[in-house]
């Protein structure tokens, strides 16, 4: 459980602006912040892991004060427990991928989590390479390992899949689900992309001009009014119900279950527990009472 | 040695310094662990040049105790004495080699940095 304030004037290209957030997060949720560039999203991360100095402000995590102005509190980045996911990774280049997460276990730290966080992303064949040998969607997931060594109790990630092709994307959407539900963390996610917000979080914060203008499930924000550019979402099937001329497909999607109807051909194509493609464009079909009768 | 230093620091992305402090290192550690380890090759034209500039020295040795004789002499001042004298071949002789040694120096720096010993030490 989280609870934040900060306010912070910061300069942008277009003059000042004022980043002023309160919310309250609850444990083990994940959550989006989307918005403009400019918009504050990175600053407010940076706050939170304690690279940012706010003018004034107050965070409370699970009972510890992280930063409180008013008593003149303010505990350094080493003290915060924050598990940091850089834009540009930020991997140590004169390390080996071991070398980095071994560099990031706490003094007297069981080693054995490194070896762990090896397995669980799939880094076993590079483990004795440098970065700099890596491709984008490796670095990546060395970043997101690395930054769960210490066991964090909250885990940021600042646009950590930009850079990366759609394939790439989706396969390491599905890496941080299951990190963030195997470590039980409490994860904000910097995301452009609606289609991933809406496969990842559990609630999106819309930042504008430093303030967040709204928090609502990504689907209900995104996909009301639909979207005028398709988007392609991976879902897993949950079940298949069979109506008179087809079947219902019951999916999860994040945290979200979405039905959407298949004809009898293509319904029995799936089985429940495979993922299945879907494209969403927007379709709006309208019936209206008419004034003139042909 | 202090600029190239200072260059080499400045040219590190600051984050590498943000993901050590985030990682619960002090700035110490991150200091020897994280930032002199990239740049190595700042460090080491920082060592050289100060090296190269000293050999030459001249002006601080002759003020302070840099020639008693037969116990210490600088190359710079031995070339300034066979000159003083008209020794002039000695001068010369003395001139090309602290030539040879300066040069010969400061190629193995470039090619360091230049990546060329990498095929070697990989």
């Amino acid at each position: 459980m989280m609870d934040i304030f900060v306010e912070k004037t910061l300069r942008a290209p277009g003059g000042e602006l004022t980043l002023r957030v309160k919310e309250h997060l609850p444990a083990h949720q994940l959550v989006g912040l989307f918005g403009k560039s400019g918009a504050g999203k990175t600053s407010l991360l940076r706050t939170l892991a304690g690279l940012l100095q706010p003018e004034a402000g107050k965070i409370v995590v699970d009972g510890a004060t992280w930063l409180y102005t008013a008593a003149g509190i303010n505990r350094p980045p080493q003290e915060r427990q924050v598990g940091l996911v850089f834009q540009d990774y930020a991997l140590f280049p004169n390390m080996t991928v071991r070398e980095n997460l071994a560099f990031a276990l706490a003094r007297g730290q069981d080693p054995r989590i490194v070896t762990d966080l090896v397995e669980l992303c799939e880094l076993g064949n590079l483990q004795h390479q440098r970065p700099t040998h890596l491709s984008g969607g490796q670095q990546q997931r060395v970043a997101l390992a690395r930054a769960l060594v210490q066991r964090p109790r909250l885990l940021l990630l600042d646009e950590p899949l930009s850079a990366l092709d759609l394939e790439m994307r989706q396969k390491l959407q599905q890496y941080l689900l299951r990190v963030h539900r195997e470590y039980q963390l409490t994860t904000i996610l910097i995301s452009h992309d609606p289609a991933e917000l809406c496969q990842l979080v559990d609630t999106v914060w819309v930042l504008a001009d430093g303030k967040i203008i709204a928090r609502e499930r990504p689907l209900v924000y995104f996909a009301t009014p639909p979207p005028a550019v398709p988007w392609q979402l991976k879902g897993k099937i949950v079940t298949l119900v069979p109506q008179q001329n087809g079947a219902l497909v019951v999916m999860q999607l994040g945290d979200e279950q979405v039905q959407v109807w298949a004809n009898p051909a293509l319904a029995a194509t799936f089985t429940p527990g495979e993922w299945v493609d879907i494209h969403l464009e927007a379709q709006h079909i309208q019936l209206k009472k008419t004034d003139h009768q042909p | 040695m202090v600029h190239p230093i200072q260059a080499g620091l400045s040219n590190l992305p600051p984050s590498l310094r943000e993901a050590a402090y985030v990682l619960g290192k002090s700035p110490r550690t991150t200091l020897f662990r994280v930032l002199l380890p990239n740049i190595k090759p700042s460090l080491l034209t920082g060592i050289v040049l100060a090296f190269a500039h000293t050999i030459g020295e001249f002006g601080v040795v002759l003020m302070i105790g840099g020639n008693i004789p037969g116990q210490t002499k600088v190359a710079a001042i031995a070339v300034y004495d066979a000159v003083e004298s008209m020794n002039y071949p000695v001068a010369n002789t003395y001139s090309l080699v602290l030539f040879a040694l300066t040069f010969v120096i400061l190629l193995l720096v470039y090619l360091s940095n230049g990546g060329y010993f990498k095929s070697w030490w990989p």
